[in-house]
C-alpha cells in the first residue's frame, strides 16, 4: 500500500507549552485514519501543520513524497479541509462560493464540477440561496462540496458531522465512505463521534496532551483494552493519562 | 502568478458587493457627503480667503484627492476584515494562493471599491459647485496613481497587523489615516507645521502630492519634481509594506494566528 502522507517526529512548541510532541504516523492511499482525543489535545494543531497553516517546531510532513514546508502551494492543490469552526462567506450564494473556490483551486470546467457535486450532495434546491441562510445540515454539505471541488487526494475532516441530525449525519458519513473509495483518497478524520470513527476508519490514533498514546484498528483497541466499544477505550485512556499527569 | 486565482479572489468580493444594494449605497454615501461638505467649505474660503482667492475648488480638489487615498486604504483593509468577519480566513489560506496573488487581487478589488464610491461623488462636483477635478490636467493621473499606491501601502501595513494580531488590530485599521492626515498637509502648505513635524512630513509622499495639486491650481505651475519625490517615497514604503506582509504571514504561521482567526 502506498503511503500518501508521512508525519515524522512532528512537534509544535509555543512559548510555555508543547502543543504537539514528536508524533509520527502515516496515512495510506485509500485509507481513512481516525484521530481521537479530548479537546485541546493537539488534533487541530496537528492538522494545521499538515495543511501548512502552522510551521512545525520540529519534524516534517511529507505528502506524496514532498515536504509541505517546501512545496506548500503545489501540495495545497491536492488537499482540502473542512471544520465546523471555519465557514464560507455567508453573503455569497452556494453557487458563488463554489465558483470562487473552484477558481482559487484552478478547477477546470467549474460549472460541470458544481453540477456534479450538487447532485451528489443534494445541493440543487438551495444552490442559489445565500450560504448564511442555510440550516447547519445544508451548510455542512456545502462545506463538503467546497472541500471536494478540487478532487483532493488528501482530505482533512475535523468533526465533519458535528451538530448534525442523525439522518444528515448518516448521509454525510455514507458520502465520505463512498467518495473516499471512488477517488482513492487519504483522509484524516478528527472526530468525537466514536461510532462514526469505528464505521469509517481502518486505523485510529488516540491523542492526549500532544502525544499519540495508542493506535491500532478500532477492533484491536477494543480487544486490547478489554472494553465493549471505542468510547470506553477513549475514556479509559484519557482517564489514565489524566491520573498519570 | 495565476490569473485564475486572482480572478477567484476578486469574484469573492465582487459577488459580495453586487448582491447587496445597502453595501453599494454605503460605498457611495460617505464620499458624497464628504465632498458636498468640503464643496461648501471650499466655496466659503474662495470668497473670503486671500490665499485661496479666485482659486475655486482648491480645497475641494484636495478633499477629493484625500478621500481617494482614504477610500483606497480603507477598501484594502475592508477586504481583509471581511475574511475575518466571515470566518473564511482559514479557507483562504489553505487554498493554493501565493501571497503575491492575494496582494494583487486585493489591489485590483480595492480600486473597484474605491471608484464605486468616489466616481459619483466626483460627478456631482461639477453641477453643484462648478468645479471639475480634471482641471488638474495630465498630472491628475500621476497624483491619483501616487495616492493609490500610498493607500494600498497603508492597507498592507494594517493587513500585516491583522494577519499577525488578528481582529484586535481592527481599530488601527480605522485610525491609521487619521494619524497621518495632519502631517499630510492636505489643505495647507508644509510651512504651517512646526519644524520637527515638517521634517517628519517630508518623509511622507502626501506632502509632495498635495503641494503639487495646490501648485497647479493656485499658481498654474506643474512641478514634476514633487511628483517624482512622491513616487520615490511611495516605492520605498511599498517595498517595506510588501516585505512586512510576507514577514507577518511567516510570523502568523509560527504563532498559529492563521488558525480559526475570527471574531
Amino acid at each position: 500500500m502506498q503511503k500518501s502522507v508521512i508525519v515524522e517526529n512532528l512537534s509544535k512548541n509555543y512559548l510555555k507549552k508543547e502543543a504537539v510532541k514528536e508524533i509520527s504516523f502515516t496515512i495510506n492511499e485509500n485509507e481513512i485514519l481516525g484521530l481521537l482525543g479530548p479537546n485541546g489535545c493537539g488534533k487541530t494543531t496537528t492538522i494545521a501543520m499538515m495543511l501548512g497553516l502552522l510551521k512545525p517546531s520540529n519534524g516534517r510532513v511529507v505528502i506524496h513524497g514532498l515536504d509541505i514546508e517546501k512545496n506548500r502551494i503545489s501540495l495545497l492543490h491536492k488537499m482540502n479541509f473542512i471544520s465546523p469552526y471555519i465557514e464560507l462567506p455567508k453573503k455569497l450564494s452556494v453557487k458563488e462560493n463554489l465558483i470562487v473556490y473552484g477558481k482559487l483551486y484552478g478547477v477546470k470546467f467549474i460549472s460541470d464540477k458544481i453540477k456534479y457535486l450538487s447532485e451528489k450532495l443534494r445541493l440543487e434546491e438551495f444552490i442559489n440561496k445565500k450560504t448564511g441562510e442555510l440550516s447547519s445540515g445544508q451548510k455542512n454539505r456545502v462545506s463538503l462540496a467546497k472541500a471536494l471541488i478540487n478532487e483532493p487526494s488528501v482530505l482533512f475532516l475535523d468533526e465533519p458531522t458535528a451538530s448534525l441530525d442523525p439522518e444528515t449525519g448518516d448521509f454525510v458519513r455514507s458520502f465520505i465512505e463512498k467518495i473516499s473509495k471512488e477517488k482513492k483518497m487519504s483522509i484524516l478524520l478528527a472526530s468525537h463521534n466514536m461510532d462514526e470513527v469505528k464505521r469509517l476508519c481502518k486505523n485510529v490514533l488516540m491523542m492526549n496532551n500532544g502525544e499519540i498514546i495508542d493506535k491500532g484498528t478500532p477492533d484491536d483497541l477494543i480487544k486490547k483494552h478489554g472494553k465493549r466499544n471505542l468510547e470506553e477505550v477513549f475514556l479509559k485512556l484519557n482517564r489514565n493519562n489524566h491520573e498519570l499527569k | 502568478m495565476s490569473l485564475n486565482r486572482i480572478i477567484g479572489l476578486f469574484l469573492r468580493h465582487f459577488f459580495l458587493i453586487k448582491s447587496s444594494l445597502p453595501r453599494i449605497l454605503d460605498l457611495i454615501y460617505w464620499p458624497t457627503i464628504q465632498i458636498i461638505l468640503w464643496g461648501f467649505i471650499s466655496k466659503f474660503f474662495t470668497t473670503y480667503s486671500d490665499y485661496y482667492n479666485n482659486t475655486v475648488g482648491v480645497i475641494l480638489t484636495c478633499a477629493i484627492l484625500y478621500d481617494f487615498l482614504f477610500r483606497s486604504s480603507i477598501s484594502f483593509n475592508m477586504l481583509f476584515l471581511e475574511e475575518i468577519w466571515s470566518r473564511n480566513f482559514t479557507n483562504l489560506f489553505i487554498a493554493p494562493m501565493r501571497i503575491s496573488e492575494i496582494i494583487t487581487a486585493l489591489v485590483c478589488t480595492a480600486l473597484i471599491r474605491t471608484l464605486i464610491g468616489l466616481v459619483p461623488a466626483i460627478l456631482i462636483t461639477s453641477p453643484l459647485f462648478g468645479i471639475s477635478i480634471l482641471n488638474l490636467g495630465i498630472p491628475l493621473f500621476f497624483l491619483f496613481l501616487s495616492l493609490y499606491i500610498f493607500g494600498i501601502t497603508l492597507g498592507l501595513f494594517v493587513s500585516s497587523g491583522l494577519l499577525r494580531y488578528g481582529p484586535a488590530f481592527e481599530n488601527i485599521a480605522w485610525s491609521s489615516l487619521f494619524l497621518l492626515a495632519p502631517l499630510g498637509c492636505i489643505y495647507y502648505p508644509i510651512e504651517i507645521l512646526p519644524d520637527f513635524f515638517q521634517d517628519v512630513a517630508r518623509g511622507l509622499p502626501l506632502v509632495y502630492i498635495f503641494e503639487e495639486a495646490r501648485s497647479i491650481l493656485v499658481n498654474q505651475v506643474v512641478n514634476y519634481s514633487n511628483i517624482k519625490n512622491a513616487f520615490i517615497l511611495n516605492g520605498i514604503y511599498l517595498f517595506i509594506g510588501i516585505t512586512l506582509f510576507y514577514y507577518s504571514f511567516s510570523q502568523a504561521r509560527k504563532k498559529g494566528s492563521l488558525i480559526n482567526i475570527g471574531e
